[in-house]
């Protein structure tokens, strides 16, 4: 049976090195949802990105994550971009001499092999690359290039997106896709991402400030605090955040949750 | 045991018949020099490991074959090499094929070609543009350090020819194609000569290839001329088989305002060793040197380059990359040399490496020598895997595994391939790359022969 | 602009060394030359049992069919080993009990150097082992040490006093056979410090040796056997001056650690030799030979040296680095100034699985100074994970001074990643205008932009040597821009 949600995550622990990061995380999201999840630095925020598309820097030790009914954490980083998930790195990491246009072209051809379809005509492909740059007001210059190299930190943004925009993705998380971003860039990078989304297309998105949910305005705001979710909400409770600070809640969830201390290390 | 005597004695017999072989029908513009350099080869001898310069690279194996040497060509050996066909497409070039290191008819080869710039073989320039010869010959390989050098000179009866007189362009690359192709084993040395006079500009593609599995060994030694406000390239595209060992000494000698770059792309080959001096004799001159190789089985691939900047406000770059497999060597050895008063030079050199297997191994030396104090001179050597940050950023887009680490490999390598200027020759070497990469076999479709 | 520079530079570089003095005691000497007759003397001179006395004898007779190596990027002139005294020692009726019975000379001489002997006057815990020419004078702290199970004494002494511990570790790093200098050193070594901690002792001091060339004509021989036992922990320091005379004196020590499991020694050097006059004469010809093995694993050896002296440096403190997830590490700056030349650098072998080491060498040159970086990393094949980096930076104070980077890296295992990156620059001239601007003087700019550059290296001293390094380098320095 196909079950409603699109991504559940059901108490969720990971470590780094021993060191418990994700300490029982659940978080439900449908099609077409927009989560924001929220907390200070080291609260677990990347981690969770991490574990999700498959970084071997976090061991997962508890818990289960399902992405359409089948077990994600099962599947190889590759197999789980193709099945649709889709990160927007917070830093791209430069690959010189790999040119962006063989990039693109394998990534989407693996996607559509996974998918049983037959690999786009070289015609076809330009013309989805013509077409998704202006979308998100990409210069051709950049993607004539190798795969990030000598960008900028707002042109690397941009290059994620224009990415996700090429792949089409179910469910996006964009890991602090706002930072290093001034206003214009912000703008640009957050209306394609509202451009591109589909009405199933469901997004995660990561981040520190509330900016960014100005423009990506989120059904449902998570904040994550010490390796779990202490309160959600609304888009009301981003701005309270951004209003209140971190402190509030780190306050708030140490009182108003009593087995915190009993069951910490 | 040392190998090296017998192989002394085998050169000493081969120069003692001179009159008969070597002199004989060679122009005296080169015999002149012969016995001093055979001199000057029994006084250093076969480098050994000894030898700062070949500290990593073993000569014994590709010296202990038992060469048939001869120094004339048998005409009937160019039937193979004018059916030699270049498979480059769309390689727009003037294109010439050299037989074991001879012209095909060598005499009364020297042709110009549209524009001005002569190509032929180095006996017919004796006698065609005698004292432009004097002026050049044996003026650049100059090297006190290895004996391979002076034994060229005194047993190399032909080569290429190139001159580029005064302010004459030629846009065609000019590609020379060298072939192995005999009955016998053979040990080749060839001699080039490039002019490229002031304003001048040309490019030059050498292709090595090996089409018959005897055991081969060439050493080569290239002097070229680079004129004031000159421009050239040279390209190696080395190609032969695991049999096959191959030394190149190339000495560019660059002039003010002048700018050269080369390019060695190894592919093939059990024993290669690429040496390449640049020399910045004038003011504001600028150089480039890279190099590629993807080496697997036994091959042993050696890159050594020296930046001479004699002179002030010049600038050099070095970048030489390799991927090694299964139980290949690898060596780099490079040197920025800055003399006195050679200020305002910009220098750097960049060497990195990506070993696969277990039994692979690299070892470099990069090195600085300075004796300016106005300059701006940097190295970086690397020896190490692929990046795993990579590899996961391109597994996240659904790419997998073995496909993302060949895109990054090919990347790696792309580094070096992109300095290439022309278009064509530059996807082609990109696809022999991304074949050799795959393991499949990267040579050329008239290559006969498997390597192992 | 540029003739104030040059102003700068000869003042700066006409700085005078500060510990040219020479101290006016009666030494005995043997006569000059070098023969078997003259090891046996130096050996019954101090007493030595037969076994080190046949040691020195298959290291001098192995020495006399060695060459003087060439391969380093040093003007080396012809040195006469038959015009060297081997053995000069300040005359004291016997090793003193107290300090009472040290001549007062002597006494006055460390203090003068800023090592007093006494225990008290010393601030801060550091023992010294004081070593003038060929004897160790006295060594402080010795009491206290041993309540800990530590040895920390002169070499003659330990050779008699702990025979077991020498013979099991003395040439186990450095054999005797190892180079032409580490030979001779072998044959001739006169005294030096030997220090042992034992099993999971923290040793609670800075220990330091403080070398003292006085006797004109002579060469010093010193060797330092240092062993830190398991889970055992050391600082080491050690600083060495000699009077400023016309003549070269040769100095060839040799230094051997060795890092039991879980043990790490520091060992940290601050080397002012008398470099020569101006124009170069005189100055000590430094050849030495240090090495470290980490023997166990998850043992450290780190060096870290600040190199002003010498007319000429030669020297490599070395890791072999054996351990599994043992760790190497060397620190170095070296300047050479006038007609000063340095060929120094360090070799990092990876033996065991995960080991790492780190080398940042700071190279500084001016005058007519020739600065060589001069490293080798190895990773042999079983060396899983090995990981090395490497930086080494060299700045350039003026047109006719020199710096050279000779790097060797050997990889034998496809998981070793070797980083080496290099840059060789001079002072920008925007950084000084920078500072000028601020109201710094030229002068003090360069000290500082210097002071800063070399802080990596400085900051791994122990707090009371990097203010002497930083004034060091000030002293050796200041000014000198091109």
């Amino acid at each position: 049976m196909q079950s409603e949600f699109l991504l559940q995550i059901k108490d969720l622990k990971a470590s780094i090195d021993n060191k418990e990061i994700l300490r029982g995380l659940t978080l439900e999201v449908k099609p077409g949802e927009i989560h924001a999840i929220m907390g200070p630095n080291g609260s677990g925020k990347s981690t969770l990105a991490n574990v999700l598309t498959g970084r071997e820097i976090a061991t997962v030790t508890a818990g289960t994550v399902t992405f359409e009914g089948k077990n994600l954490l099962e599947m190889s980083p590759e197999d789980r971009a193709r099945e649709g998930i889709f990160l927007s790195f917070q830093y791209p990491i430069e690959i010189p001499g790999v040119s962006m246009v063989n990039f693109m072209k394998t990534a989407i051809n693996e996607q559509r092999k996974h998918r049983g379809l037959e690999p786009l005509s070289a015609s076809e492909f330009l013309r989805q690359m013509r077409e998704k740059k202006e979308l998100v007001e990409i210069d051709s210059a950049l993607t004539n290039r190798s795969v990030n190299e000598g960008f900028s930190g707002g042109e690397k943004k941009k290059n994620e997106i224009f990415q996700m925009a090429m792949l089409e993705p179910r469910l996006a998380l964009l890991d602090e896709t706002d930072s290093g971003l001034d206003i214009d860039a912000l703008r640009i990078v957050a209306n394609g991402v509202n451009k591109i989304r589909r009405p199933d297309t469901s997004v995660i998105v990561i981040t520190h400030y509330q900016r960014l949910l100005d423009y990506i305005v989120p059904d449902y705001v998570h904040v994550l605090y010490d390796g779990r979710i202490v309160r959600s909400g609304g888009p009301e409770l981003a701005l309270k955040l951004e209003e209140r600070g971190y402190d509030w809640i780190r306050k708030e969830a140490d009182v108003s949750e009593e087995t915190w201390t009993t069951d910490r290390k | 045991m040392d190998y090296r005597p017998e192989v002394i004695e085998r050169l000493t017999e081969l120069w003692e018949g001179r009159d008969k072989g070597i002199l004989k029908g060679s122009p005296e513009l080169y015999n002149r020099y012969r016995a001093e350099a055979f001199t000057e080869f029994l006084r250093l001898g076969i480098p050994d490991r000894k030898n700062e310069a070949y500290k990593y690279t073993n000569l014994e194996k590709s010296f202990g074959y038992r060469y048939e040497k001869y120094f004339s060509p048998r005409p009937d050996d160019f039937r193979e090499a004018e059916r030699f066909h270049c498979e480059v497409e769309d390689l727009d070039v003037w294109n010439m094929v050299l037989l074991n290191g001879f012209f095909p008819r060598g005499d009364e080869g020297l042709a110009m070609l549209p524009g001005g710039i002569w190509v032929g073989s180095m006996r017919a320039a004796a006698k065609q543009f005698p004292s432009l010869v004097e002026k050049h010959y044996n003026r650049y390989a100059q090297n006190e350090k290895d004996g391979l050098v002076p034994l060229n000179t005194a047993l190399a009866t032909d080569g290429l020819f190139l001159y580029a007189p005064k302010n004459t362009v030629y846009t065609k690359p000019i590609q020379i194609v060298n072939l192995l192709h005999t009955t016998q084993d053979i040990f080749s040395q060839d001699r080039n000569l490039v002019v490229v006079e002031e304003g001048a500009q040309m490019s030059l593609l050498v292709c090595d290839h090996a089409i018959s599995p005897q055991h081969y060994l060439t050493n080569t030694v290239t002097e070229v001329y680079v004129g004031r406000n000159a421009r050239f390239e040279i390209i190696r595209v080395q190609n032969q088989h695991n049999d096959s060992g191959k030394i190149t000494h190339t000495f560019i000698h660059q002039e003010r305002d002048s700018y050269a770059s080369s390019n060695n792309i190894t592919l093939h080959g059990g024993l290669v060793r690429n040496a390449t001096w640049h020399r910045l004799n004038g003011e504001n001159a600028e150089t480039h040197s890279y190099g590629l190789f993807l080496a697997d089985k036994h091959q042993h691939i050696a890159n050594f380059v020296k930046v001479d900047h004699a002179a002030p406000n010049c600038n050099s770059t070095q970048l030489f990359k390799g991927v090694l497999d299964e139980n290949a060597t690898g060596a780099f050895n490079g040197r920025i040399m800055v003399h006195k008063d050679a200020q305002k030079t910009n220098a750097y050199q960049s060497n990195n490496n990506i070993i696969l297997s277990d039994t692979a191994r690299m070892d470099t030396k990069p090195q600085l020598e300075i004796y300016a104090d106005d300059v701006k001179c940097s190295h970086g050597a690397t020896v190490g895997q692929l990046d795993e940050n990579a590899l996961f950023y391109l597994r996240s887009r659904g790419i997998d595994a073995r496909e993302a680490k060949l895109m990054l490999m090919f990347g790696f390598a792309h580094d070096v391939i992109k300095n290439i200027s022309i278009e064509a020759l530059r996807e082609r070497i990109d696809h022999l790359v991304l074949q050799r990469l795959r393991g499949e076999l990267s040579r050329c479709a008239s290559c006969a022969i498997q390597c192992n | 602009m540029e003739n104030d520079q040059d102003k700068l530079l000869g003042e700066v570089t006409s700085g005078e060394y500060k510990y040219g003095f020479v101290t006016d005691i009666e030494t005995e000497v043997i006569p000059k030359g070098l023969n078997e007759d003259v090891i046996r003397v130096i050996s019954a001179k101090k007493e030595e049992p037969e076994w080190m006395l046949e040691f020195r004898l298959k290291a001098f007779r192995h020495w006399q069919t060695m060459k003087l190596p060439k391969w380093a990027h040093l003007n080396i002139p012809e040195i006469d080993f038959q015009d060297i005294i081997y053995y000069a020692a300040p005359k004291q009726k016997k090793r003193p009990d107290s300090l009472d019975d040290v001549d007062p000379e002597l006494l006055k001489t460390f203090d003068k150097l800023g090592i007093p002997l006494e225990e008290q006057k010393r601030l801060t815990g550091v023992a010294v082992d004081a070593v003038m020419d060929s004897v160790s004078v006295k060594t402080t702290f010795r009491e206290t040490l041993a309540e800990m199970g530590i040895i920390f004494c002169s070499f003659s002494e330990a050779v008699k006093e702990h025979p077991s511990l020498v013979q099991k570790y003395l040439a186990s790093v450095v054999p005797y056979t190892d180079n032409f200098f580490a030979t001779l050193n072998s044959a001739v070594f006169s005294d030096g410090s030997f220090c042992y901690i034992p099993k999971g002792v923290r040793c609670p001091m800075e220990l330091s040796t403080y070398f003292r060339i006085n006797a004109s004509n002579t060469g010093q021989f010193e060797r330092t056997l240092l062993i830190a036992d398991e889970e055992a922990y050391v600082s080491y320091l050690e600083g060495c001056t000699a009077p400023m005379r016309d003549e070269h004196q040769l100095h060839a020590a040799v230094v051997e650690i060795v890092a039991e499991r879980g043990a790490e020694v520091k060992y940290s050097t601050v080397q002012n030799w008398y470099p020569g006059d101006k124009d170069g004469k005189g100055g000590i010809f430094n050849f030495v030979t240090k090495r470290g093995i980490c023997k166990g694993d998850d043992s450290k050896i780190s060096w870290t040296q600040v190199e002003t002296g010498s007319a000429i440096t030669w020297k490599y403190p070395s890791c072999i680095l054996r351990g599994n997830n043992s760790t190497g590490e060397f620190y170095s700056v070296a300047v050479t100034n006038n007609y000063q030349q340095a060929d120094t650098g360090t070799k990092m072998i990876h033996i065991g699985r995960n080991t790492r080491s780190t080398i940042v060498s700071k190279g500084i040159s001016a005058g007519f100074g020739q600065n060589s970086y001069r490293g080798l990393v190895k990773v042999l094949g079983k060396a899983e994970g090995a990981r090395n980096f490497s930086q080494c930076d060299s700045l350039l104070l003026g047109d006719k001074c020199g710096a050279h980077t000779f790097p060797y890296i050997e990889v034998d295992n496809p998981s070793a990643i070797v980083e080496h990156e290099a840059t060789t620059s001079r002072i920008g001239e925007d950084q000084i205008f920078y500072c000028n601007q601020r109201g710094i003087s030229t002068e003090d700019a360069i000290g500082l932009i210097v002071n800063g550059y070399a802080r990596e290296v400085i900051n791994k001293l122990p707090m009371e040597f990097a203010v002497e390094a930083q004034k060091l380098l000030q002293i050796s320095l200041e000014g000198s821009v091109g």
